[in-house]
């Protein structure tokens, strides 16, 4: 024993990935800030109203990810679980924003100029608020059922076993979403008030910067719901049996706090946030197929453990931060812009390296691991 | 009160509960003592609903809840202060009590009895803003026995409420519990300070290894030779 603990430290394949993985760190990093000296101070090649566009871009996207990122983090918080078919719940909600939409537009009200005006079109607003109401209501609904079909049998089982369960949830979710919408990508029929692409435009060193009113309604719905979140959290009684629950479920319990009915409401609350981001996501982006969610689901994964997995100002952090990276780091890196998810995940990689808990993530106590 | 009968319990494969029994009256403190492992938490979660017993049975006011889940077994008036305290670390001592009423719907009553507990434990109010992580440990088990209380419990379960704590803080604490059983409350006291236990229990239960060996009134359990030599360090 004694001599053990004389003998120099041994390059072991522990402590050798101990070595590397800073100085791949380090490595990346350098390599960013080098491209952004070079992009920035030598080059110059882009003026104030193309970072413009860019920021506009990464706000909206970020604000998406960040409401879809909140519903990991909460079902994270309470269950210790990723809930891998999330991506797959903002679907659902994206799929019935559209159909509200499309039966919006077929029904034709009278008005007083011809030809005749269709409802969504005659009124943006109720059918815009309409849009999100059944787009949140049936993807709360969503993650309600998938919560009490998919994982609470598995409650007591070890942890791998609803990871499984997600991931399958998530395979059969998306197919039967093909199944049912068939495989075609379709267009969604925005009311004509907020066509994408229309906006108001701002005039910067002589070219166009529009911003979208799309844009805008994501932007600004998305902060709100953060806060309508935040506040929840904080100070309802459901927030707080909520924090509870996630701290210490068999304390909760002895405190007359019916924990499965408050697992199931974290999972309604996640499920209303990732419809309200899918009916965001159509309205802003305009396509809708049974794979839509797919991408947007890991990206806001990715942000969720950005920030802090557990955590929710962490999530909202990690998904503005996310969406600002994808939109801002080809450009200031020099990168093509086929390129944005590498760069998120490399930029996400580095994070980890240095602060493998999130940016605001702590260290998981040994109760919780 | 409290009447339980030839109860079974079960972890997996291992039998903590072999087949124990025993009662409360209304106002009484009956005490629990008995060395790590003996199955007194068992016990305790058993009545609260957090186990099941795979036999046997918890009448409750005549009324058989061996089934019934955690949330029921509160607003029945049955409230456990668990072991090791388990305040919410994370949530301010108001939250904390807060969560402590989380059946009570009448937001008058919850505020009345917030006051009651801050006229009871002035320390807390002192303290309410601050976060349950940074109290100190006897002011925790207070805070535990305050959001206990906010449940209005006609039956409170006390898991090791000395644990951890200092010896004038402990006396402090069984001074609270005594105050709270006069006040009508009937209390089932688990610990492992027999003595303390024993000085303010009307009856004590001797658990051993899943059993109960030795049953009375405290002032005759506590001149019992084998307790003294196992317990009480006689």
């Amino acid at each position: 024993m004694e001599s053990k603990t004389k003998s120099p430290p041994k390059l072991t394949r522990r402590n050798y990935s101990k070595i590397i993985r800073p100085i791949f760190g380090i490595l990346v990093l350098g390599y960013i800030l080098w491209r952004l000296y070079e992009v920035l101070i030598v080059q110059q090649a882009y003026s104030i109203e193309i970072w413009l566009r860019l920021l506009i871009a990464g706000l909206i996207i970020g604000g998406v990810y960040a409401l879809i990122a909140i519903g990991y983090t909460l079902v994270y918080g309470i269950l210790f679980m990723i809930n891998f078919a999330h991506g797959e719940v903002m679907m659902i909600g994206t799929f019935a924003g559209y159909f509200l939409f499309e039966v919006t537009k077929g029904i034709n009200v009278a008005s007083a100029g011809n030809p005749p005006l269709s409802f969504s079109d005659a009124y943006p607003l109720i059918s815009v608020i309409l849009a999100f109401i059944v787009g949140m209501t049936v993807a709360a609904a969503a993650g309600f059922f998938l919560e009490k079909i998919a994982y609470r049998p598995l409650r007591k089982a070890p942890r791998l076993i609803p990871l499984i369960s997600a991931i399958g949830a998530s395979f059969f979710l998306q197919n039967a979403a093909q199944l049912l919408f068939s495989p075609q990508v379709r267009d969604y029929t925005n009311p004509a008030a907020i066509a994408r692409g229309s906006g108001w435009t701002l005039i910067i060193n002589d070219s166009r910067v529009v911003i979208t009113y799309t844009g805008v309604l994501t932007f600004v719905l998305s902060i709100l719901l953060m806060i309508g979140l935040y506040l929840m959290v904080q100070k309802t009684k459901l927030g707080k049996a909520m924090r509870a629950v996630a701290s210490d479920k068999n304390t909760a319990a002895l405190m007359g706090i019916d924990v499965d009915a408050i697992v199931s409401r974290t999972f309604i609350i996640s499920g209303a946030l990732a419809g309200a981001a899918g009916v965001m996501w159509g309205l802003h982006n305009g396509l809708v197929h049974f794979f839509v969610g797919f991408l947007p689901g890991i990206k806001a994964f990715t942000a969720a453990v950005l920030g802090g997995i557990g955590n929710i100002p962490g999530a909202m952090l990690g998904g503005m931060f996310l969406g600002l990276v994808e939109s801002l780091g080809p450009t200031a890196l020099g990168i093509s812009y086929q390129l944005k998810d590498v760069i998120a995940f490399v930029i996400m990689i580095v994070i980890l390296i240095f602060r493998p808990s999130g940016i605001l993530g702590e260290v998981l106590s040994e109760e919780k691991v | 009160m409290l009447k339980v009968t030839d109860l079974n319990v079960y972890y997996g494969a291992i039998h903590a509960l072999k087949g124990i029994s025993f009662d409360l009256q209304e106002g009484e403190i009956v005490t629990l003592i008995g060395a790590n492992g003996a199955g007194k938490s068992t016990l305790l979660n058993t009545v609260s609903g957090i186990l099941h017993a795979k036999e046997g049975t918890v009448e409750y006011l005549g009324e058989n809840i061996s089934n019934e889940a955690p949330q029921v077994i509160v607003q029945k008036g049955i409230v456990q202060v668990p072991e090791g305290r388990k305040i919410f670390a994370k949530m301010t001592v108001m939250e904390n009590l807060e969560m402590g009423a989380y059946t009570v719907t009448d937001r008058q009553q919850i505020q009345d009895k917030r006051e009651a507990m801050f006229d009871r434990f002035p320390v807390l109010r002192t303290r309410s803003k601050q976060l349950g992580g940074t109290l100190s440990g006897g002011e925790q088990q207070m805070l535990a026995m305050a959001r206990a209380l906010m449940a209005n419990p006609k039956l409170l379960l006390l898991d090791e409420p000395s644990m951890g704590l200092a010896p004038v803080l402990v006396e402090q604490i069984f001074d609270i519990i005594q105050d709270i059983n006069q006040q009508g409350t009937s209390v089932l006291l688990v610990e492992q300070n027999a003595h303390m236990a024993l000085s303010i229990a009307d009856r004590a239960y001797v658990l051993e290894t899943g059993h109960i060996v030795l049953e009375g009134d405290a002032s005759v359990v506590m001149n019992d030779p084998m307790v003294i030599s196992a317990y009480l360090g006689g």
